[in-house]
This record gives C-alpha cells, sequence and structure tokens, in this order.
C-alpha cells in the first residue's frame, strides 16, 4: 500500500531583528526542534508589516504567516508595538477574508529574544492547525528566477 | 553558472561552520542550487567563512570576476553580518549590498533531526538573500555625534574598576550605586583568594584610585529609573535618594538612642542596625553617614537634629538626575543564594550559616569556640529542574574555591577559635579549577576531611538533642552506613543568583536574560561582554557568577568596549531609515500620525507641491510608516517593498533536491 505523503505546510515567519530574531536564533543555539518546512524573514520590527505582504506569501506558495512580535519591550515603539501589529493583523486577515483565504493562516505570536521554546512550540502549534486546513492552493505555475511576480 | 546581463554579478559562498552547518545541511547541494539561480556567476561552498583564507578568496572573486554582490549562508548576522560587510568594503564594494542568510541558528542547529529538511530550508534562505542583494543598492552610513561619556551602573569593584580605566583613558565617567556606599559585595568579604586580602581592603584601593581622578562623577543612594537612545547617545534618568547627611563633619560614633534593631543588610543580618547607616569599613566612600529616612520615626528625627546639628538636613527631597553618555556598562552585582527556611536547618538552627554568613562571622571576630564545622557545597547551585518552578542549573564556580580559601582562614586561627579544629567538607564535585587548585592541594594536607555525596541522597542536618549533627552518606567508601558527625556550626556553600532586587533592570537596559537570568551576552566566545543592545556593556557577576579576578577582567573588558565608543569622533549607523518617493506620495500624512519619533516633515518639491520628507537623523528605521502608507511611497532603504517580496517570493518557491 502506497501511503500519500503528509502535507507538510510552509510557514513563514517575519521575524522582527531586536526581539523574535535572537529568541529564533536561541531555539537553534539549544537544540530545539521545529518543522524545518518554516522560512525566516528579517525584518526591523513587526509593526511594518503591510496586509498585502501577508496576502503576497500566502499566493506565492506559504500555506502560513506567523508576525512574530516585538512585544511590549520593542526598541522602537515600547508597548504600543504590540497594539500596532495587532491592529496590521486584523487589517491583514479582513484582506484574507476578502480573497477567500482562511484568516486562520495568518498568526501573530510575541516572541522574545530568549523565548526559544515558546517559538518552536507556537510554531509545532500553527503547522498542526495548518495540516487541518489543508494547503493554500498554490499559483498556477510555480513563478521561477528572480524578479518574477514584479 | 548563470550568465544574465540583467542582474548585478553575484558571488554566493555557503559555510561548513566546521560541521556546525555541514553535519545537518548538505552544503554541496546548497552550493548547487544557488549556483542555479540568476546572476550567481560564482557559487562556493567553504569550511569556514570567516576566517582570512576565505575573507581573501571572496575578495579575489569580485576582482576577477567582477562581481558586483557578495552573499554568504553561514552563522546568525549577528555574529558576522560586519564581517562580510567589511568583506565587501575590503574588495571594492559598497557594504550594504551585501546580504546574509543565516543558516546555522535558524537551519543547521534547529533541525538536526531532518537533515532533507535543513537543507532544503537553507537553499530557501540562501535564494532569499541572493533576491535581496539583486536588488541592494549602495547606500552610505549615517554619521553621529558620540556623547563622549559613559554611564556606569554599579558601584561594587566592577563598576569602580571600569570606571577608574575609563577616566584613564580621558573619559567622563559617571558611576551610580543604588546604596548608600560604594564597595559592594567584595566589601563584606572577610578574604578574597588567591591572596588572602580583605575583601573590603580590595574595594577600598580601588575606591582611593577612583577617588584620584577627576573624571569620574559618583553618585550613591542613586537608582537608574530609565534609559532612552541608542548607542553613541544614551540619556539616562536618575533617581537620587536623600542622603540627609550633608557634612563630613558628622560624628563617627553613633549616639546610644540611636541603636537599631534592624538586622544589618551589611552584616547579613549578624548585626543590628538603627536608621544612621555608618560608613561600613575603612575606606569606603563617602564618608558621610546616610540616613534611613523609612526607619526613623519622629522621636529619631528629633534626636538626629539634636545630635548632629547643621550636619544633616532632614528636609532633603529625592531629585532627578538626566545623564548623557555614549555608552552604558552594567555592573549591577549578584545576590548570595538564600536558603529557604529549613533548608539543611538553615533558619531553623543559628549554628547554621550560609558562607557569605561565615565571612561576617570571622571579620566580626564572634566565632568562639567551634571546633568542628561541617561545610555543605553546592547550595542553591547546580539544582535540578523537577516543576515549572526555575531552578538554578549552573555551577557558582567561586564557591569551591571561596570554602578552600576562607577554611584555610579558619585553620590559621585555630588558637581564637578555641585550640582543636576539624573542618568536614561534604561535597557533590571539587571544581577548584586553574590556579585554584592549589587551595583544594593545601586543605587536602591540613585537618581538612572530603566527604562526597550523591544529590539524590543530600546530606541531613539534625538539631536532636540539642546536638548540631550532620548525616551522610559517603560515596567514596564502601561502608551502608551514614556517617554521623557531631558539630558546632554548618556552613551552607551557597552560590550566586542573579539580584532580586533590581529585576527591573534589564527591562530598563533592554538586555536580554540568559535561561539563569543573569544579563545575557551576545557570543560567550565573540562578544562577551556586549549584548543585545548595542552600546550596553555588561561586567562582573550581573552576567554570570565570577569571583573577584574574573569580575576584574570583565570589568577592564567591558571598559575598553565602551571606551571604543566613547572616543570616537562619530558614529557610523546602519542608513536603513524610510525615505519617500515624492513622486507617490498623495499626502494622506498617516505616515507622519504613525512615527514614534517626529521623523517625518512636509516639504514643497518643486513641480510637485508639498510632499512627505523623512528626517533622517532621526528615523530610528521601525517602519511603522512603511505599513501604513497606501501608494508604497514611502519606504525603507535597505529594505524596500519590493526587495521584501523578492524575499517571500525566492523563500516560498519549490525546492528540489
Amino acid at each position: 500500500m502506497v501511503m500519500a505523503q503528509q502535507f507538510e505546510p510552509l510557514i513563514l515567519v517575519l521575524s522582527n531583528t531586536p526581539a523574535s530574531d535572537p529568541g529564533i536564533d536561541f531555539a537553534g543555539s539549544r537544540h530545539i526542534h521545529y518543522p524545518a518546512m518554516t522560512a525566516i524573514l528579517r525584518i526591523p520590527c513587526s509593526a511594518m508589516i503591510r496586509p498585502d505582504v501577508i496576502l503576497y506569501a500566502l499566493t506565492h506558495g506559504f500555506d502560513g504567516v506567523c508576525a512574530a512580535g516585538d512585544g511590549p519591550e520593542c526598541p522602537y515603539l515600547g508597548a504600543d508595538c504590540v497594539t500596532r501589529t495587532a491592529k496590521r493583523i486584523s487589517e491583514a486577515q479582513n484582506l484574507l477574508k476578502e480573497k477567500g483565504i482562511d484568516p486562520g493562516r495568518l498568526r501573530m505570536s510575541g516572541v522574545c529574544s530568549v523565548c526559544g521554546e515558546a517559538f518552536a512550540k507556537c510554531v509545532r502549534n500553527f503547522s498542526n492547525d495548518l495540516k487541518k486546513l489543508g494547503p493554500q492552493p498554490k499559483p498556477d505555475k510555480p513563478k521561477s528566477g528572480a524578479g518574477a511576480d514584479r | 553558472m548563470t550568465e544574465d546581463k540583467r542582474w548585478p554579478r553575484l558571488g554566493f559562498y555557503v559555510c561548513h561552520c566546521g560541521g556546525n552547518i555541514s553535519d545537518y545541511v548538505d552544503v554541496v547541494k546548497v552550493r548547487d542550487a544557488l549556483a542555479e539561480e540568476p546572476g550567481v556567476v560564482v557559487a562556493r561552498d567553504v569550511m569556514f567563512a570567516c576566517s582570512d583564507s576565505s575573507q581573501n578568496e571572496m575578495i579575489a572573486d569580485i576582482k576577477n570576476l567582477k562581481l558586483d554582490r557578495i552573499v554568504v549562508a553561514s552563522c546568525t548576522p549577528r555574529l558576522h553580518e560586519i564581517t562580510f560587510r567589511n568583506v565587501a568594503d575590503r574588495g571594492g564594494l559598497n557594504r550594504y549590498t551585501y546580504y546574509h542568510a543565516n543558516i546555522r541558528e535558524q537551519t543547521s542547529w534547529a533541525h538536526r533531526d531532518d537533515k532533507e529538511g535543513a537543507t532544503v530550508k537553507a537553499i530557501r534562505h540562501s535564494r532569499a538573500a541572493v533576491a535581496y542583494a539583486r536588488l541592494s543598492e549602495p547606500l552610505e552610513s549615517i554619521k553621529a555625534p558620540v556623547t563622549p561619556s559613559v554611564l556606569v551602573v554599579g558601584g561594587g569593584i566592577a563598576g569602580i574598576r571600569a570606571a577608574i580605566d575609563l577616566a584613564d583613558a580621558g573619559i567622563a565617567v559617571h558611576l551610580i550605586e543604588r546604596e548608600p556606599f560604594l564597595g559592594g559585595r567584595t566589601a563584606q568579604l572577610t578574604n578574597s583568594y588567591p591572596q588572602d586580602s580583605k575583601g573590603s581592603e580590595v574595594a577600598a584601593r580601588l575606591i582611593a584610585e577612583a577617588r584620584k581622578r577627576d573624571g569620574i562623577a559618583i553618585y550613591t543612594n542613586a537608582e537608574l529609573v530609565g534609559l532612552d537612545g541608542y548607542i553613541g547617545n544614551f540619556e539616562a534618568r536618575v533617581k537620587l535618594n536623600p542622603r540627609y547627611f550633608k557634612s563630613s563633619q558628622a560624628k563617627t560614633s553613633l549616639p546610644e538612642q540611636l541603636g537599631g534593631e534592624a538586622p544589618s543588610k551589611f552584616d547579613y543580618g549578624l548585626s543590628k542596625e538603627g536608621p544612621v547607616l555608618m560608613p561600613p569599613f575603612s575606606g569606603a566612600y563617602p564618608e558621610l553617614p546616610s540616613l534611613n529616612m523609612e526607619a526613623c520615626s519622629e522621636d529619631c528625627a528629633r534626636s538626629i537634629s539634636q545630635a548632629y546639628g547643621d550636619a544633616v538636613d532632614l528636609h532633603q527631597k529625592s531629585e532627578s538626575l538626566t545623564i548623557r553618555a555614549g555608552a552604558v556598562i552594567a555592573a549591577a552585582g549578584f545576590d548570595p543564594y538564600e536558603p529557604k527556611e529549613g533548608e539543611f536547618g538553615y533558619r531553623t538552627h543559628p549554628k547554621v550559616v550560609t558562607l557569605q554568613q561565615l565571612h561576617r562571622l570571622v571579620e566580626l571576630k564572634m566565632l568562639k569556640d567551634v571546633h568542628n564545622i561541617a561545610f555543605i557545597y553546592c547550595v542553591g547551585s547546580r539544582q535540578v529542574k523537577t516543576g515549572d518552578e526555575d531552578v538554578n542549573e549552573y555551577c557558582s564556580r567561586y564557591c569551591c574555591n571561596a570554602a578552600m580559601s576562607i577554611s584555610l582562614v579558619l585553620l590559621r586561627m585555630r588558637e581564637e577559635l578555641g585550640g582543636d579544629l576539624r573542618l568536614y567538607h561534604l561535597y557533590r564535585d571539587i571544581r577548584t579549577y586553574g590556579r585554584n587548585e592549589v587551595l583544594y592541594e593545601e586543605a587536602l594536607k591540613k585537618e581538612v576531611v572530603f566527604i562526597k555525596y550523591s544529590e539524590e541522597d543530600p546530606p541531613a542536618v539534625s538539631a536532636a538533642g540539642g546536638r548540631l549533627t550532620v548525616t551522610v552518606k559517603d560515596l567514596l567508601t564502601v561502608l551502608d552506613d551514614k556517617l554521623e558527625i557531631p558539630v558546632d556550626m554548618v556552613v551552607l556553600v551557597t552560590g550566586m543568583v542573579p539580584k532580586q532586587s533590581n529585576d527591573a533592570l534589564p527591562q530598563i537596559l533592554r538586555v536580554p536574560k540568559g535561561a539563569d537570568r543573569f544579563l545575557l551576552e551576545v557570543h560567550p566566545k565573540l562578544k562577551p561582554v556586549e549584548t543585545a543592545m548595542a552600546g550596553v556593556f555588561i561586567a562582573g557577576t550581573c552576567q554570570g557568577p565570577k569571583d573577584v579576578r574574573e569580575t576584574l577582567a570583565s570589568a577592564q573588558a567591558a571598559s575598553s568596549k565602551a571606551a571604543g565608543i566613547a572616543l570616537m569622533t562619530q558614529l557610523e549607523l546602519d542608513p536603513f531609515v524610510a525615505s519617500v518617493d515624492p513622486k507617490m506620495c498623495n499626502l494622506t500624512k498617516a505616515c507622519a500620525a504613525e512615527c514614534e519619533y517626529g521623523a517625518i516633515e512636509f516639504k514643497e518639491f518643486p513641480g510637485l507641491g508639498e510632499k512627505a520628507w523623512v528626517n533622517g537623523a532621526r528615523c530610528k528605521g521601525c517602519g511603522a510608516c512603511v505599513a501604513v502608507c497606501p501608494t508604497g511611497a514611502i519606504q525603507l532603504k535597505g529594505l524596500s517593498n519590493e526587495q521584501l517580496k523578492a524575499q517571500i517570493e525566492a523563500l516560498g518557491r519549490k525546492v528540489e533536491i
């Protein structure tokens, strides 16, 4: 009997430079495992996330997007960072609904600079939830080469 | 290799990191996959990308192959992004066109269970870095002035040592200490190894040196309450609590009626103190007493006025002080582990004391008629995690040496103690590392009995029948029975814990804590005194357990790093700030409303009218404005919306291996 290969969702992690990126490094340094079907993209602060960027990711190969927030210790915006990031996320979720994409494919999570275990747990849970949602439809033809789609 | 006229010519290097990456990621597959990417004219795998030979190879490639960009896939950018930007620089490229892929911390180390998955992820991360570099544009760093002074937080030996070194380098120092006197915990030690010098003498010598230097402004009763700004230009808010004593004419002996009943902090509760705190040791600074107003009733205030007259001003108020500094050194120290009530008889039996208390007992000459003393090692250190509660898994490192050292002191003063003296050291392991081994060697030759216990079956302390007894199973003998040792005193060899009273400090400094809850350095080997907050350095035991020698060494390391900033004529900051394309701006002003720093202004542009404009000196580069601009007119330099999407496309693209 041939088993269908189990669906492994691909997750984009938008990781902020001051907090979550060292936190994700910390997870690696401690050899804390989480699904390898993750891609980590470094940005300065989670408050810079544009809703259209999230839509772009979900229409370009990703099954889910995790916005790793700076948390209240954000060196740029302090506690207000959380409020602003949450606002971007809810705007993005509205945009996803409009486009017929399950807003559950977007998740926000505070990851501090030593929150390696919390990060790994969050990705594991998100991955399991995305498995239930199934694959996000991919663009018809995988675009190859740089600059495609621009 | 792909030749493509449309794209800059790229060189790609994937690092084995001597197996740290290549054991879990197939770097050859990564190299070959990246060689297929448009614009990549050379792709190599290298054993150590950061080595001189690899750096020189990249520079040779830039010249020989006429590269426009280089990309390295290796460890976290926090370690080596600057290294490779410097390589780009030396090869004649703009340093900000360089980009870095993190395939160690965020790939190989995290997915040691999944080599194929790790390889695929490394290819994704590498492709994204290449996609970024293709679109990167030459940028110039922002030059900022530097405040030529350093703030040192903590007036123990680490802080004082750092202040002296900085002053000798011609740098103005602000040294703040929260307690009324300088000297810290070292001043409480009756002896400090290896040379047996009294802790208070070590502290007094450093204090005297600091006071000789004009460049050091010392503030005591001074608490750091806030820290704004960034590397090169910090602004610290300091609360100066009143001392009430203003004249050195103050009497050095206390009037009888002011003796207090509160346990003395300096003597770890072994003596009493009143509301007037006198300089606790010879050579302490300031020489002025300090009044603890909270412990002073109206009657007490009246007596103080009578006793001290003009030397006190009971109307002093706390003040706020703003200190500007180019760099900050955190030297906030530690707390000794405080055993729980009943832990090895602590607090349930008066003759069970901590190692710190033993130091005070010797110093205060309070030890009389003791003949048998048991030392129990590793109290509060090397704890085994059983539940959710935080435990101290680390070794406190100084305590074995300190226990040996003070034992030798006790043996030398045996006549004072009553003649006959035997010491029992109940240990888990002896870690008298380095030169401290001679202390152990010496103790082994003297009247010190070493008994190894197991952490599963620790010694028990009982006071049944009025006789203090320690019961222990000796692991190194074949006896099944436990040893019962009648003793006069039990010393708990207590380790170090992060300072409990300033748990807000990490947040104020914006410095992360490690799993052990001490302040965390960026890298234990490569950046041992730097923190994730650029310009904030750590010295001494706020970073983790250290002895006096190690504390002073780390203070000197931190001071030279801080000096490196304070002595700069100007600081070069990354130019990753926002900028506006005025042609795209439709003046919603949403960006200005979003900016925390007032960096967005509005200007007349010839032919375009009023448009948004970014004041680069004020912009911190968070990108909050980018998120709210409806037209995408405002973007970050170094991370345009196009670069962001190009990276997403590269990360999401299917990988065939």
